[in-house]
């Protein structure tokens, strides 16, 4: 059996699965500080009535380094940045101490200039004098070339921890962004550290023995050991929870539109051939864009809860929420108080939310049932409008081949997935504003947890290779080493797929679950005169986000039926 | 975060899937490090700069500007409408008031390209700033615009499709073409009766630095630009006056493009040449970039940067100072000049050989143009080449007056096909393109 748990905002989402079937659900309101006691208590209504012996795997998303982040509650950061030629880069002194190298390596990832290690030294006593602890390294182009991090690393001795290095977290160009990325990660260390002991204790009480994974914001997890190193990928995941349920309770193979209604938000994600969209670069976590791998998803202030007033004899919903919706005692009427009109939706005082839809419709000069219908009919244009500009800006992401331009594929739904409170509700108003087929999954309720509790490991690894310097480097896993000048994309393709293997293995990967692929792939002839001196060859590979595979359960138990 | 003070729009495209052939510094390779600065600076995350993808020049878009021989079809592969696209898709951007300012960073180049185009010459086969300023004033309407190039080979394809329009100000900054391809570009050829002397070529000697360069923007360029008042400026930013580019031979560097493109202000910039694939594009680019955006560029410096090393001799500073001083009067003194030469001529008539280098043919041309005082007066070219081709090409410019439109018409509809392979006329009054074959 396996436990997901997915932390919300103001709930504790949780589902008991035997393989892809719901045993159990719990939905839990929870004290922001107090995640691990909701946490427990989530568990605890789910294992009521089995042995937790039987829990082979417990994957959760959690909102602790999120909320760190977002109330400012992070440790302080030493910096160690080498900028080098380009932009000015005082706007990259996130840390409470910045230090800047005076080293420089270019974009083929040739060391220009090296840095004076006094300046090293300079950081680790500054750092000190302020009772700093938790330390970031970043050098411009570290992902073509991760020396200079590694060697500050060294200088810097054994005096810190964490010391987040920029290469490792990411295989991407971009500087500022693995700037941002490595001060999170170590900003937010202690306090997701000293969540994951406190967690791995509580479960253990419980008689818990299962490996615990953690969601990642690409809808991957990785196991909360190894999590411990990279908090930073567990930012953000909420989403990425959701759109995962959604995948894998559809179904669906094709471009589709997902969209999760709240009560005062919509977020908005597609499936891309059937496989979640990630961002392009990375998420954006409070002021700070990173380099952090995400499910795309963009958030409107539109929910059930949507305040609706009017205004020149003009309805408008939103952007606020002012209270419950007028059923529930609230003192606006909501799109919730609209569905209850039409009854379409059960619940509260239907008394309460007609009386003020009436009063809207006063104003206007409407009947409480056509007042009822506008505010749907509107609530749809404004999705329909948000999900066409999306597209629009999807579909002309920046491509760099006449292939890609000429050929490349464009996202374009052919159905609407619907999850939170009133999917079911504005699926009909849904489906004819966006002109496709509207699906509202079973157990949609919980499929953030269900997202959580099926994801699996994931993990990519980035591997250039320059035969005419010699070296193939690896960022993600600090790999930079001798090639033959005669390396061939062929053997790029399978040293990619074999690191990644070992990268999946050690960020706790089963290997039934670890099905790689190959997701980006050039090789470019390098001609300096008139005489071709080399290939610039790059691969990047992942392990394909999905399923985890559910034939664990059943084999254990034939080994069981065995003794 | 970073806030550009003027809003920019980029188009990036490197074309990684396409080459003239493999070791050709026309290649795949060309723009890859370029892209990688641009991606590891983070370009892409600063407020105010926009990435556009480029969009697709038609057969209009190119018969606009161009006679190709024997069509369109024939001589314009995918990949030079997708570059021309790119600078169409920039000038859109900040025609429609997307962005202010915008730069195309495409190839392959196209400032080589002549009226009349069999294939393909110094890497170029249609001229991309043309077909995207005719593109631009078909679209949103007549526009009087400066074409700044600053690439290090004289850019005589745009200086032969702007030579008899003056709604077109051609300045072109090279290295003197009696030491570099195309061989052309004197101070002499000033432009044809319509438009005299608003070709304006700076021929500059080898080895000339930042302090030549600058110096030629701000005594030269910027008074000629502000005498004309123009409603848009292109700068071809073509980037082979560099230090390190393989086939020139100047002194100029990154700090000095983005110093240049400061004090130029162009609206729209558009990639041309440049072949030091890693010592100066990545840091041109970038620099050519944070200046358009308004951005900090000082600490933009090629990695082996050492001014004492690229200083210019000390005669090139007085010789560029007499040619600034002797242009700029040239300049003020067109109008009596044009009087002198085309006063009681009917037609003028030039003869050119035009080489292309890359597919070694040669053609043999000859044009007439209509000396009008209503109108720039229309074009008769007549041109062969190595291929076997003999054309007859008319061309009737967007001013023409309707004695002109009537006399051009004449001239194509009397032309017997037995002695052309084809005869071609432009209706650029009424945006028309004919062929008799
Ligand atoms: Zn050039
Ligand atoms: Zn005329």
């Amino acid at each position: 059996m396996i436990i997901g748990l997915d932390v919300g905002g103001t709930n504790i989402d949780a589902v008991l699965l035997k393989g892809k079937s719901v045993i159990e659900v719990a939905k839990v309101p929870y004290d922001p500080s107090a995640i691990l006691e909701g946490i427990c208590e989530a568990v605890d209504k789910l294992t009521r009535d089995i042995d937790p012996g039987e829990v082979k795997r417990v994957n959760l998303s959690t909102t602790i380094s999120t909320n760190a982040v977002l109330e400012g509650r992070t440790s302080p950061v030493g910096m160690i940045l080498e900028s080098g030629p380009g932009l000015e880069a005082s706007f990259l002194a996130c840390g409470e101490e910045n230090v800047f190298l005076d080293g420089y390596i270019d974009h083929r990832g040739q060391e220009v200039a090296p840095f004076s290690e006094n300046l090293v030294h300079e950081a680790s006593r500054r750092f000190k004098r302020r009772g700093i602890l938790a330390a970031g390294i970043v050098t411009k182009f570290s992902v073509r070339n991760p020396s200079h991090e590694l060697k500050a690393k060294n200088l810097l001795g054994g005096d810190f921890n964490p010391v987040t290095m920029g290469h490792a977290l990411s295989g991407k160009l971009n500087f500022p962004r693995r700037v941002f990325s490595t001060y999170l990660n170590s900003a937010v260390y202690d306090r997701f550290n000293s969540f994951a002991k406190a967690i791995k204790r509580a479960f253990e009480e419980r008689g818990i023995k299962a490996p615990v994974n953690v969601l990642k914001a690409d809808g991957g997890t990785m196991s909360l050991a190894k999590a411990v190193s990279f908090p930073v990928y567990t930012i953000l995941s909420g989403p990425s929870a959701s759109v995962m349920g959604c995948w894998i309770l559809s179904n669906f193979s094709k471009d589709a539109v997902i969209l999760d209604i709240g009560g005062t938000t919509t977020d908005i994600s597609f499936l891309a051939g059937g496989v979640p969209l990630l961002e392009p670069q990375g998420i954006n976590i409070g002021k700070y864009p990173t380099l952090v791998r995400a499910i795309f998803s963009y958030s409107i202030a539109l929910g059930g809860d949507s305040a609706v007033r009017v205004e020149e004899g003009r309805l408008i919903i939103g952007p606020r929420r002012e209270g419950p919706p007028a059923a529930l005692g609230g003192s606006r009427p909501t799109p919730t108080d609209a569905l209850i009109v039409k009854g379409q939706l059960d619940f509260g005082n239907k008394k309460r939310a007609y009386l003020a839809i009436k009063e809207l419709g006063q104003a206007i000069g409407m009947e409480p049932e056509d007042v009822a219908n506008l505010i749907l009919e509107k609530m749809g244009n404004m999705i329909k409008e948000e999900v066409e500009g999306l597209l629009m800006e999807l579909n002309s992401r920046p491509v760099y081949t006449i292939q890609e331009l000429l050929y490349g594929e464009k996202i374009k739904p052919q159905k609407a997935i619907l999850i939170g409170g009133p999917a079911k509700a504005l699926s009909s108003v849904i489906s004819q504003k966006l002109k496709i087929p509207c699906e509202v999954p079973d157990n949609y309720q919980v499929a953030n947890a269900i997202g959580a509790a099926l994801s699996r490991i994931t993990a990519e690894v980035t591997l250039i290779a320059d035969t005419a310097q010699g070296f193939m480097t690896v960022p993600e896993l600090g790999v930079r080493k001798r090639i033959d000048r005669s390396f061939t994309p062929e053997e790029a393709r399978r040293e990619a797929i074999k690191l990644l293997k070992e990268r999946a293995v050690f960020l706790g990967a089963l290997p039934e679950d670890i099905e790689t692929e190959i997701i980006e792939e050039s090789c470019f002839n390098m001609v300096r005169g008139f005489y071709t001196v080399g290939k610039n060859i790059r691969v990047k590979a992942q392990v394909k986000p999905g399923l985890i595979s559910l034939g664990e359960e059943k084999v254990e138990k034939d080994v069981e039926s065995k003794e | 975060m970073l806030k550009a003070k003027n809003k920019l729009g980029l188009v990036f495209f490197p074309a990684f899937d396409w080459a003239i052939s493999p070791s050709h510094p026309e290649r795949e390779e060309r723009l890859l490090y370029t892209l990688d600065q641009v991606h590891e600076e983070g370009i892409a995350d600063i407020e105010g700069i926009k990435f556009y993808n480029p969009l697709l020049a038609d057969d209009k878009d190119i018969e606009r500007v161009h006679f190709c021989v024997p069509d369109v079809p024939s001589v314009v592969t995918q990949s030079h409408r997708v570059s021309a696209g790119g600078a169409i898709a920039a000038a859109r951007a900040v025609l429609e008031g997307k962005v202010t300012k915008a730069f195309a960073v495409v190839r392959p180049p196209g400032h080589h390209a002549h009226r009349v185009v069999y294939g393909d010459r110094g890497f170029c086969i249609i001229n991309i700033e043309a077909i995207m300023l005719e593109h631009i004033r078909s679209t949103f309407g007549p526009k009087r615009v400066a074409i700044v190039d600053t690439d290090c080979h004289h850019g005589d394809g745009t200086q032969d499709i702007y030579w008899n329009d003056k709604d077109t100000l051609f300045i072109s900054i090279h290295q003197d073409g009696r030491t570099l391809y195309p061989g052309t570009g004197f101070p002499d050829e000033m432009g044809g009766p319509g438009a005299f002397g608003y070709t304006v070529n700076i021929p500059l000697p080898p080895h000339t630095g930042e302090e030549g360069f600058l110096y030629v923007i701000e005594n030269l360029v910027l008074p000629i630009i502000k005498d004309y008042n123009p409603d848009l400026i292109v700068n071809s930013a073509g980037q082979d006056n560099h230090y390190t580019d393989p086939i020139t031979n100047m002194n100029f560097t990154a700090q000095g493009y983005a110093r240049l493109t400061d004090r130029l202000n162009p609206d729209i910039a558009v990639l041309e040449g440049g072949y030091s694939i890693e010592g100066a594009l990545p840091y041109v680019n970038l620099g050519i970039i944070l200046a358009l955006a308004g951005l900090d560029y000082s600490h933009v410096k090629e990695p082996d940067y050492d001014p004492e090393k690229i200083k210019q001799p000390n005669w090139i500073n007085d010789y560029i100072k007499r040619l600034c001083e002797e242009l700029y009067q040239r300049w003020l003194r067109k109008d009596d000049a044009a009087r002198k030469m085309f006063e009681g001529k009917d037609f003028v008539q030039r003869k050119k050989r035009i080489y292309y280098d890359t597919i070694g043919i040669m053609e043999n041309q000859e044009e007439i143009i209509k000396v009008c005082k209503s109108c720039s007066g229309y074009i008769v070219i007549k041109s062969k080449c190595d291929l076997g081709y003999s054309i007859l090409a008319i061309t009737i410019p967007r001013d023409a007056c309707p004695r002109c439109i009537d006399e051009a018409h004449k001239t194509y509809e009397s032309a017997d096909q037995g002695d052309y392979s084809g005869i071609y006329l432009q209706d650029r009054a009424n945006d028309e393109f004919n062929i008799k074959k």
